[in-house]
């Protein structure tokens, strides 16, 4: 099934220019789509399109098969979750269960059950220990783990993270990777991860590149990370182990583009013993 | 990282620090119409009295306490001076001349020493009480207690949940604008920026370039957050429940006890006993 679904969508933030336009795109229930592109190609446009933070100017928008109009906004947001890029700027409250509570208690639960849902989301991050923490005391990566901790909250269906890792620093990165891998696979919650970080796109089922609000390549991570001069034109560079086989090619070792780490190894492996043999 | 505890919260245990803030914001309601009732220094006496229990029992050292005072220390005294020379009256308290000097309009008189020493003492409980409060209490349950004691007033249509919410994300970006305002101003100072030196008008003239740029972060911050509480399905108090709840316990009872002893012990002393012993 459709988690998402994007017919012919544009949008524009105003007249003339688009910052998305028709645009033909779907996310299926429990799939790991990366969305790739330079600034202003429209990723956090489609973003916010995906769960009614924005209206599309044309074209319409499906979650789970039923169009996202004005009456709906409540139940696909429950379906659909955003985490942001800032993790200053999603916290409503001072203390980590409060505000990981937020959205469980907009949505009218009772209380017995907001409490199993915080002590859920927290467990998914692996935050369970810091429940009565003051966030503001936290790292950038475990704050970000608390935000998207409260967008689990409310227990949705896909999970769309805009840019969450751009402003962490590696450690932080590699945690909230880490959890998003971890959410898809045990929970089954389908992904949307917008980065600019071509590292993170390898973790993905399927891989977009977005460029001036339209899609430019589709397709699993490594075929198109083949493409390298293609994305070099968007302005979108190879993952970093890419880039050392570009490298070492140019240096003039016979190895494969991979992507993958062992695979390189066994490579280098083999050129050094034939050199020294 | 600099330390964000701000207020004057003193994170001990005690009988006090467990207390429901509600009942505690109640009893500093009770303790300063006490101190306003009081007619003589008796009913003072009580509510000093009182007061001294509650600092024995909220473990805060009794320095600390009177440190507050320091704070408005000048304002009580000038109120005092004030007081004492403005005042003219003939009553005699003690043996010796009811007027003991005087200058055009000014005086100092047996009655002005006997009312300002009062005022002195009111003010010195007043402040006192009410540092006991921000002591014990952390803003954060400050504010869930003001929002359970205005629930009543729904009623009338006062929008409390949106007030609490107010207070609670202000308390929330604290930190975070404490911490950028230094940013800024080290950035401002790199840039050759002087705030330390020239007249008064100069240095408030040189905030201003720290406060345009803190001013734009505040509103693009507001519009993340705002993003990121409708991506939570916020949408205003209706339907909305709560996950904390403040339970009243014994402790509470015997706050109200205490309280409710004090201010009928002050009415009746303002009622039997006369001006001022």
């Amino acid at each position: 099934m459709k988690a998402i679904e994007f017919r012919d969508v544009s949008f524009s933030y105003k007249k003339g220019g688009f910052a998305i336009s028709h645009l033909n795109f779907s996310v299926e229930e429990g799939e790991f789509v990366a969305v790739l592109g330079h600034n202003g190609s429209g990723k956090s446009t489609l973003a916010r399109l995906c769960n009614g933070l924005l209206t599309p100017k044309a074209g319409k928008i499906f979650v789970y098969g039923e169009e996202v109009t004005d009456k709906n906004l409540f139940d696909v947001r429950k379906k659909v979750g955003i985490a942001f890029q800032n993790p200053d700027n999603q916290a409503v409250a001072s203390v980590v269960e409060d505000d990981v509570a937020f959205g469980a208690e907009n949505v009218g639960l009772p209380r017995e059950e907001i409490g199993r849902r915080i002590a859920f989301a927290l467990g998914a991050v692996g935050m369970e220990s810091y429940r009565t923490a003051t966030i503001a005391r936290l790292s950038g990566g475990q704050k970000q783990r608390v935000a998207i901790a409260g967008v689990l909250a409310l227990k949705p269906n896909v999970m769309i993270l805009d840019e969450s890792t751009a402003m962490l620093d590696p450690r932080g990165r590699r945690e909230i990777v880490d959890v998003v891998k971890k959410l898809n696979k045990e929970e089954g919650i389908a992904v949307v991860l917008i980065t600019h970080f071509m590292d993170e796109a390898l973790l993905a089922d399927r891989a977009i590149v977005l460029n001036r609000g339209e899609i430019v390549m589709t397709g699993d991570p490594a075929s198109i990370f083949e493409r390298h001069e293609e994305l070099l034109t968007y302005n979108l560079d190879l993952p970093r182990i890419g880039k050392i086989c570009k490298q070492l090619q140019a240096g003039g070792m016979a190895v494969p583009d991979t992507l993958d780490p062992e695979e390189l190894a066994e490579a280098i492996a083999r050129c050094v013993s034939s050199r020294n043999g | 990282m600099k330390d964000v505890s701000f207020g004057q919260y003193y994170p001990v245990r005690s009988f006090v620090h467990r207390a429901d803030p509600r009942l505690k914001i109640l009893f500093l309601i009770a303790f300063i119409t006490a101190i306003f009732i009081a007619k003589n220094f008796y009913g003072l006496a009580v509510c000093a009295f009182v007061l001294l229990l509650a600092i024995l029992f909220s473990r805060v050292p009794f320095l600390k306490v009177l440190r507050a005072v320091r704070g408005v220390l000048f304002l009580v005294l000038f109120t005092a001076v004030l007081n004492l020379l403005f005042r003219t009256g003939e009553k005699t308290y003690w043996d010796g001349p009811a007027v003991y000097w005087s200058w055009k309009i000014f005086s100092v008189t047996q009655e002005g020493i006997v009312e300002s020493l009062f005022l002195v003492v009111r003010l010195i409980l007043l402040v006192v009480c009410s540092s006991l409060l921000t002591y014990t209490t952390t803003p954060v349950s400050l504010t869930d207690g003001i929002e359970s004691l205005l629930t009543p007033l729904k009623w009338i249509r006062f929008p409390v949940h949106e007030l609490a919410l107010i207070m609670s994300i202000a308390l929330r970006f604290i930190p975070i604008l404490m911490d950028e305002t230094e940013r800024v101003k080290n950035a401002q100072m790199a840039r050759g920026a002087d705030f330390e030196s020239g007249n008064p008008v100069r240095r408030v003239k040189a905030v201003v370039p720290i406060l345009i740029p803190l001013l734009l972060s505040a509103f693009r911050r507001a519009d993340e957050l705002g993003d990121a509480m409708d991506a939570r399905c916020y949408s205003g108090g209706k339907k909305r429940t709560k996950y904390k709840k403040l339970r009243l316990g014994w402790r509470d009872l015997i706050v109200f006890l205490v309280g409710a002893a004090m201010v009928t012990g002050v009415v009746l002393l303002r009622i039997y006993l006369g001006w001022p012993l």
